[in-house]
């Protein structure tokens, strides 16, 4: 790890994101709730990691402490060696699809975050993050008029659309169908190859972390802890019938705690 | 079932039975949609004479008689000025009652505090009836054009404040946390997300108080004012009980309502607003 100093100056060497014996504890009327112990993750600038964990362990918690949405009960998160003190536009928080904006466009939408720029600069930049998410045709489209899944690509967009460093994604695809899924994965590698952005993925599904991830961040049931952190070192495109994707998505499957059968 | 199925099922659930979809599937043909209501007109002014002549009674009208009220009124300059008396009114005490409603209802939507504080008052104000407040309208403000204005003020206001209200209340987190996360500047946050998306939710609040106020024009043009349809019903009834006079009141009454409320729901049809309106 490298230790922060007064000037941090970004050593190829130092972490994207630094989590360092992050815990999470709820009051409740009756007791404490423990959600989040002793977490310590390192992003690489430019890495996509999968946070994986059953329903309600406290992943989401976690992509939120580390978004500075929620401020953690103990340890600290630091982006570049400043420690996090709230929700930055350098580092944007995707939703399933629930934070498009019914009121505005398509265009509006991925122009929301860019009100500091001109309005050529805006323009130029919303014509630009159409085309990335294939969203040609719709700019005028209201989001009632579009699919779950073009929906995601608003988001996704109007994500990219401000230039952050930093994803966050939580469960992205998760009210897709599954064929739309499919592809969203492949949607958002081809645009991660281009856009380089370090990416937090948090996800139930298994599969999806194997596909996507550099690595892969396996949780344990709460409160959650980190139980192991594979390297996924197949390059992309990843065949998903090959030995080694089986091999490693089996080894997290028997890492959870599941029988591979039905 | 999985996660997202469930999420599916019960984001589904709201939009009715099967049964509701398959009567949709066939709307009204445009023929269909206009000749329907006005035979119902037609019947109802049927029923109207067979009524009059059958009873053979010398105080309601006839409808021709109705109309040839209609045509009285017209030729002596009044019944578009008293409409537009009426309307006059209604638009003052309607339009601050929007105001003060919106500006009082979205902190109160947002500060749970405030509303604590507040809304017992508004909840002990509001099942009063505005012609409760009559007397204390012609104290205030005497026997002016103000008097009635602040009773239909009082009439469209409470609606308008529990309205928006509730709207600020019911926004989804999600809106915020992505406004906040674009680091959105307070005034932008309430210009670019809060209001426009109240904003069909309040605008359902206003229809219906554009309503509630219309409806209360006739009892507050009874305090001391002598123009506007309200005026026009009692005075044809106590200066010579001309009951065809006071029917054409009523009518014009109805009229104007009905177009009132037409024109809020074209509003409701703006792209703006639209999205929060679909079942």
């Amino acid at each position: 790890m490298t230790v922060a100093t007064a000037r941090p100056a970004p050593a190829p060497t130092q972490p994207k994101v630094a989590v360092r014996g992050l815990g999470m504890t709820y009051p409740t009327p009756d007791k404490q709730v423990e959600v989040l112990r002793g977490i310590d993750l390192d992003v690489a600038p430019g890495e996509l990691v999968c946070v994986l964990g059953p329903s309600g362990c406290g992943k989401t918690t976690l992509l939120n402490v580390i978004a500075g949405f929620l401020a953690p009960s103990e340890g600290t998160v630091r982006i570049d060696g400043e420690p996090v003190a709230g929700p930055d536009p350098r580092r944007i928080f995707v939703f399933q699809e629930r934070g498009v904006f019914p009121w505005l466009t398509v265009e509006g939408n991925i122009g929301f975050g860019l009100w500091r720029l001109s309005e050529t600069e805006r323009r130029a930049r919303v014509a630009h993050y159409v085309r990335l998410v294939g969203l040609e045709g719709f700019e005028r489209a209201y989001p009632q008029e579009l699919s779950g899944g073009m929906k995601q690509r608003v988001e996704v967009a109007r994500a990219l659309a401000v230039d952050p460093d930093v994803l966050y994604l939580d469960e992205p695809f998760g009210a897709l169908d599954s064929i739309t899924r499919l592809q969203m994965r492949g949607e958002l590698l081809r645009i991660q190859e281009r856009e380089r952005k370090t990416v937090l993925f948090v996800t139930h599904d298994i599969d999806e972390s194997v596909q996507l991830a550099d690595r892969v961040v396996v949780m344990s049931a709460r409160p959650a802890q980190v139980r192991k952190i594979v390297d996924i070192d197949m390059p992309h495109p990843r065949d998903l019938s090959s030995r080694r994707y089986i091999e490693l998505r089996d080894g997290i499957f028997a890492e959870i705690g599941l029988a591979h059968r039905v | 079932m999985s996660e997202p199925a469930l999420e599916r099922l019960a984001a589904a659930t709201p939009s009715g039975s099967p049964r509701r979809a398959i009567a949709m599937a066939r709307p009204l043909s445009p023929a269909a949609r206009l000749l329907l209501p006005l035979g119902a007109v037609l019947l109802a002014l049927l029923l109207w004479q067979l009524a009059v002549t059958l009873t053979r009674t010398q105080v309601f009208p006839l409808p021709a008689e109705v109309a040839r009220g209609f045509a009285e009124l017209q030729r002596k300059g009044v019944l578009w000025s008293y409409a537009g008396d009426s309307l006059r009114r209604v638009g003052l005490g309607f339009g601050a009652a929007a105001l003060l409603g919106i500006a009082l209802g979205v902190p109160l939507g947002r500060a749970a505090r405030l509303d604590r504080l507040v809304n017992p008052l508004i909840q002990l104000l509001r099942p009063i009836s505005p012609l409760a407040w009559m007397p204390l309208a012609v104290i205030w403000f005497g026997l002016s054009d103000l008097a009635p204005t602040f009773l239909i003020f009082l009439a469209a206001f409470f609606p308008i404040v529990v309205a928006t209200t509730s709207a600020v209340r019911t926004i989804p987190p999600a809106f915020f946390r992505a406004a906040g996360n674009f680091a959105l500047p307070r005034g932008a946050l309430l210009r670019r997300v809060l209001l426009p998306a109240i904003l069909p939710r309040v605008l359902t609040g206003l229809r219906v108080a554009l309503g509630i106020a219309w409806m209360v024009v006739v009892a507050a043009e009874m305090l001391g004012v002598d123009s506007g349809l309200g005026y026009l019903i009692l005075d044809s009834r106590n200066a010579g009980k001309r009951y065809d006079l006071v029917i054409a009141g009523m009518l014009m009454i109805g009229a104007i309502g009905l177009l009132l409320d037409l024109g809020m729901r074209r509003l409701e049809r703006l792209p703006a607003v639209r999205w929060g309106f679909q079942s």
